[in-house]
């Protein structure tokens, strides 16, 4: 009989306090994290940020001075080449996906891959550029860093495109379609009108994810200490030059490795808040 | 391309110049189809143009979307062809192996799969219980104002490039852990086989804490739909018998939301296994496999990482490559796994209720 009579809460209230205490806890280290990484390199990169750094060439190590504009163009080229193949080709697959494919098994299996390909470590793009381009031209190069970063955008700039046209309301194709105009016209220029901003913000979010990226680059783009001349030549760039840096033994390196640090990480946070925020006033 | 060879010839008709210019530099079989057609087949065609415009516009948008399988395929097949030297050469043996020698041509992947396991194992571990908790504070317990704050900052973590991680992890967060955390970890449960060895900082515990920061955020994200989509009106009735906080989440939310839970803990395991600069800057570098946490180790992503623009040798190259579709097939099945998963969620939530 014992059974019946009603449980004492204070067990129960203990367990969900504890739950609650270890909920903040948890959400405050995650947060203490954040701001961790980012004063460590706001302050170690800010030291090594002046204008020669922004505007010369590297020098050895031991040489004062010295800065990697070098590597910001050579990271701008290819983020920008990288756009240029992966930007039109997602996007058309965004208007397959989302125009034509609702329920077809096509689109279902191009959605899964897309899904699969964005889960697949950057390495492994890496070492398929490498195979694709680094080995039969026998010579390192920005194309194949380049190839290597598209293929790292196009699953990403697809499944937004898919995701923003589907926002795009049924009653507006309706319209342009009764008005006669075909299909790929109400696509092109009614549905991608309706969905520009959430477009955008789907290319700025595959910009902001490869701008970042080291490991496709490593053995693909490789780096070089001069200003990028040719593409089909190892092509500088501040992401693998910060991984040389950090490795070597020079302070001097090192600190510049913090400075670039600084650049990639201030380029990417504006490019991701962008992004929120285009995705906010949309959703408005 | 499906219907494609009826549409090209009546693109004159129906397409701009600038449709042209694409679908051109698309099909270069484009001019010989169009000059092959005659006139009475181009008049049959202007008349429903309409639509055949449509089906040249959606063969394009098709063939720029199975690009994407395409490439997986691709990418499987370059990796298999360049590992079949090391397959030929050394066998299963390749697998089981620890040796790792590039003087005297003798690879082995035991230890860069071990570490990649270990260093993984170390992260879920840790990852799990923290974002499940991060998940549960922005959808139950948090107003929903800090809730916003919260998330975006939580969600900043992955914004963080993985260089900068491993720049933190080498200069800041690996002498932090050799000052404070290994020696009290030591101090605790040094009897353990686990946490023997001099404490460096560097190593397998360090890179698999790092890499629970890195996976957190994508964890948590998911969790947190999952939590948001359980009907109200579900967690209210057993909040209405009384239930707390923690026992509508342990009985209700999470039995309910399991399969999108599990998509989310597969999704956060394959971004593990596959990262590379953070893992790179803390392991230590080693091809030993120890027992010990503390001791350096390697993750076959650190190996391609360090090792691939030195290689020279084919057979070296090669044994490289054979690392890389080891991780190709692991974190391919892991995301699958995750696919299946999410997709059987939404599925079933979209459905149901």
């Amino acid at each position: 009989m014992n059974r019946l009579q009603p449980r004492r809460p204070t067990g129960r209230k203990i367990t969900n306090l504890l739950v609650a205490i270890w909920s903040v806890s948890s959400a405050l280290l995650g947060i203490i994290i954040l701001f961790w990484i980012t004063q460590e390199v706001l302050w170690r990169g800010i030291r090594a940020i002046d204008l020669d750094f922004l505007t010369h060439l590297p020098t050895p190590p031991g040489v004062s001075g010295g800065g990697m504009v070098n590597a910001l163009a050579g990271t701008a080229i290819l983020t920008l080449l990288a756009s240029v193949v992966a930007v039109p080709l997602g996007l058309w697959g965004g208007i397959f996906l989302a125009e034509f494919g609702q329920e077809s098994r096509v689109a279902d299996n191009c959605r899964f891959a897309a899904n699969v390909l964005m889960g697949l470590p950057s390495i492994i793009v890496g070492v398929f550029a490498y195979a694709l381009l680094v080995v039969p031209l026998k010579n390192f190069s920005g194309y194949a860093g380049a190839l290597a970063l598209a293929i790292i955008m196009l699953p990403v700039i697809t499944r937004t495109t898919e995701d923003m046209l589907r926002l795009v309301p049924n009653t507006l194709r309706e319209a342009a379609l009764a008005l006669g105009l075909p299909r790929w016209r109400v696509t092109l220029a009614i549905v991608f009108r309706g969905a520009k901003a959430g477009l955008l913000t789907g290319v700025l979010l595959a910009v902001a994810r490869v701008s970042g990226e080291t490991a496709p680059l490593l053995f693909t783009a490789l780096n070089s200490p001069f200003w990028p001349r040719s593409l089909s030549e190892p092509m500088p760039n501040l992401t693998v030059t910060i991984f040389d840096y950090a490795m070597s033994p020079y302070p001097d390196w090192q600190s510049k490795a913090w400075g670039a640090s600084l650049l990639i990480t201030v380029g990417i946070l504006i490019l991701t808040l962008t992004t929120r925020w285009l995705l906010r006033e949309r959703k408005r | 391309m499906a219907g494609g060879e009826g549409g090209f010839a009546a693109r004159p008709f129906s397409l701009s110049s600038q449709e042209i210019k694409l679908s051109r530099s698309e099909n270069p079989a484009f001019s010989e189809v169009t000059v092959g057609l005659g006139a009475e087949t181009a008049k049959r065609h202007q008349k429903d143009r309409v639509y055949r415009g449509d089906t040249v516009f959606r063969g394009l948008t098709a063939g720029c979307a199975l690009t994407i399988p395409l490439l997986m395929a691709a990418i499987f097949i370059a990796l298999l062809s360049y590992s079949l030297p090391t397959l030929r050469e050394f066998g299963l043996h390749f697998f089981l192996s620890e040796e790792w020698n590039p003087v005297s041509q003798q690879f082995g992947a035991a230890s860069s799969i071990f570490g990649t396991l270990v260093s993984t194992i170390i992260a879920m571990v840790i990852a799990i219980p923290l974002s499940l908790a991060i998940a549960l504070l922005l959808v139950e317990l948090a107003p929903p104002g800090l809730s916003r704050v919260v998330g975006t900052l939580i969600e900043l973590l992955a914004a963080i490039p993985s260089i900068i991680y491993g720049m933190w992890g080498m200069f800041v967060f690996a002498p932090f852990m050799s000052s404070h955390i290994q020696p009290l970890v030591k101090r605790w449960l040094g009897f353990l086989p686990l946490f023997q060895g001099p404490p460096m900082g560097l190593g397998l515990l360090t890179a698999g804490i790092i890499l629970s920061f890195m996976v957190l955020p994508f964890i948590c994200a998911i969790t947190r739909d999952v939590f948001q989509m359980v009907p109200a009106i579900i967690k209210e009735s057993a909040y209405g018998m009384g239930a707390t906080t923690w026992e509508v989440t342990y009985k209700v939310t999470i039995p309910y939301g399991l399969v999108g839970i599990i998509g989310a803990f597969f999704l956060g395991l394959g971004r593990a296994l596959g990262e590379t600069m953070a893992v790179t800057f803390v392991i230590g570098n080693s091809h030993k496999i120890s027992a010990s946490l503390f001791a350096p180790g390697n993750s076959i992503a650190s190996c391609l990482a360090n090792e691939f623009a030195e290689a020279t040798e084919s057979l070296y190259i090669s044994s490289l490559v054979t690392l890389g579709l080891v991780l190709f097939v692991i974190t391919y099945l892991v995301q699958v796994v995750c696919q299946l998963m999410l997709k059987r969620m939404y599925r079933a939530w979209s459905v149901g209720l």
